[in-house]
């Protein structure tokens, strides 16, 4: 295998674009990362997606944007896992570098959700669930977390209003975050008072429906000099995992461990050769306040049960033990689902870079990425490093 | 419309059919083709009480627009006697009363209906056990 790194990264600011269509979303996040990057060819186009092929009726994604970019004739193709699509497309760019398939290979994540009402979102979303036993009986994402949320709360002894400590959080890193949907920060009152969506979730607890684009680059390390055209350090990819779980969370052994999350951060610190002690960042998959906890637990942050102290204690905080959505994360940046993977590598790299602002983790050095698809019956982890 | 995707969930939907497996005797719901216990073929079918209790609930305001008429509902986690968790609607039951580990037992209900023109689903749901009155 060779060593992988990424040479160049773009996005845009994640939103409602009513008017541009998926294509176009996706062209503006490639032409940022091919300038980041200054490269002059692509072997292969990866593309991450989840609900085109309900939303816009639109399939055929690798070939579409391939095309419409201006590489027509290149290898292209769409990878689905679902919400998890964009780490997914991540992963299989890598492994075509990795194994010598490719040298040059460009990965886009993108998702356009807000032309739909959010009934017609929600029906769709509810894809990434088991259709015959959960979507039948009117059970949707959030309302599946919802329900871990519940449990956990009864084994755990937590009240509702803790988990705000995670919304707070993601809210306040977004301020400082150009390119995040909800650059406001949110009070614990407001928090409190918000709306419920699949009680005893609210509306602060759940990602927002965003349409979003983002596009990185990929090459062998030792032949970074030879494509890119660019005085930005090359971030390493250190770590590449995925692992699975029932669809369904009745069908887990104990469904508030989330075992695709443990066992895929677990190999991929074992390929990386650290602990969760060196990581400096996590990017994890909030796409809701019970989620974060979860994902928290599970990568072996923190024991289990004890996330939500944790957090409320300041542990997730940009100068906390472990920083979380230090950009605002699913929540405030925004979950264009299957582009929310290549975010979090995008977000990751301008980190380690040291180019992330206002948003920017102090001695960044080693960050990590985890995108769940469902209720985590997919989790893709990578760790990037630099130096 | 689909109808042989519904048709051939009906053991399942209607009487909660579920399997045993063979070689281990754990219960399965929903049946599988390979026992998720262990890993062996998965095959004698088995009718499953219908009862059971609460292991998580909520009630859902945000649905998907074929459920847009029923909101808000109740979803839960109802672990059945028998061991096997299942995701299923909870009915004749006011929200605020519903708490974990309330014994609850299956009844058949509507779910949904695909459109005004297409098929009207039932299936399973569970409602609070009923007392048994006199002798």
């Amino acid at each position: 295998m060779r060593d992988v790194v990424i040479i160049g990264i773009g996005d845009i600011r994640v939103g409602e674009y009513w008017d541009k269509s998926l294509r176009h979303l996706a062209h503006d996040a490639i032409m940022a990362a091919l300038k980041d990057a200054g490269v002059e060819r692509v072997d292969a186009v990866v593309v991450g997606n989840t609900l085109a092929s309900f939303l816009a009726e639109q399939g055929h994604l690798g070939a579409l944007i391939a095309d419409f970019v201006g590489l027509r004739g290149v290898e292209a193709v769409r990878v689905d896992a679902a919400d998890a699509s964009g780490a997914a497309a991540f992963r299989w760019g890598y492994m075509a570098v990795a194994g010598g398939l490719a040298d040059v290979v460009l990965v886009v994540g993108v998702e356009q959700m807000s032309e739909r009402s959010a009934e017609e979102v929600v029906r769709a979303h509810t894809s990434v669930l088991d259709q015959e036993f959960e979507g039948i009986h009117g059970a949707t994402p959030n309302s599946v977390q919802a329900l871990l949320m519940r449990r956990y709360m009864h084994e755990f002894g937590v009240a509702r209003e803790d988990f705000g400590a995670f919304p707070i959080n993601a809210h306040a890193n977004a301020v400082g975050n150009p390119q995040a949907m909800f650059r406001r920060a949110i009070s614990e009152k407001a928090y409190a008072r918000a709306g419920l969506v699949a009680e005893p979730l609210n509306m602060f607890d759940v990602s927002p429906i965003s349409d979003g684009a983002a596009a990185v680059i990929l090459c062998p390390a030792d032949k970074v000099n030879a494509y890119a055209h660019t005085d930005k350090a090359p971030v390493r990819v250190l770590a590449s995992a995925v692992a699975t779980d029932a669809v369904a969370v009745h069908d887990r052994k104990d469904p508030l461990f989330l075992q695709a999350a443990y066992l895929s951060s677990h190999a991929a610190y074992t390929q990386a050769g650290i602990t969760p002690r060196d990581v400096d960042l996590f990017e994890l998959h909030d796409s809701t306040s019970i989620m974060a906890a979860l994902s928290l637990e599970a990568c072996g942050f923190v024991a289990r049960g004890r996330a939500v102290h944790f957090a409320r204690e300041g542990g997730i905080a940009r100068n906390g033990l472990i920083p979380i959505s230090t950009m605002g994360g699913l929540k405030a940046r925004g979950n264009p689902l299957g582009a929310t993977g290549v975010y979090q590598i995008v977000e990751l790299v301008r980190q380690l870079r040291g180019d992330a602002g206002d948003c920017q983790v102090k001695h960044a050095r080693i960050g990590m990425a985890q995108n769940l698809g469902g209720t985590g019956a997919t989790a893709i982890t990578h760790i990037l490093g630099i130096g | 419309m689909r109808v042989a995707g519904h048709w051939r969930l009906r053991k399942q939907r209607l009487t909660l059919q579920g399997e045993i497996c063979p070689v281990c005797g754990a219960h399965i719901f929903p049946p599988r083709d390979v026992c998720p216990e262990c890993g062996q073929p998965a095959s004698t079918p088995y009718t499953f009480k219908g009862r059971g209790e609460v292991y998580s609930f909520s009630t859902v305001y945000e649905t998907p627009d074929h459920f847009t008429k029923y909101k808000p509902y109740t979803v839960a986690l109802v672990k059945l006697e028998e061991g096997p968790i299942i995701t299923a609607q909870l009915t004749d039951v006011d929200p605020d009363e519903v708490e974990i580990g309330m014994p609850v037992e299956m009844v058949t209900r509507r779910l949904t209906e695909e459109g005004d023109e297409g098929l009207i689903l039932y299936g399973y749901k569970f409602r609070p056990v009923m007392e048994r009155v006199g002798r």
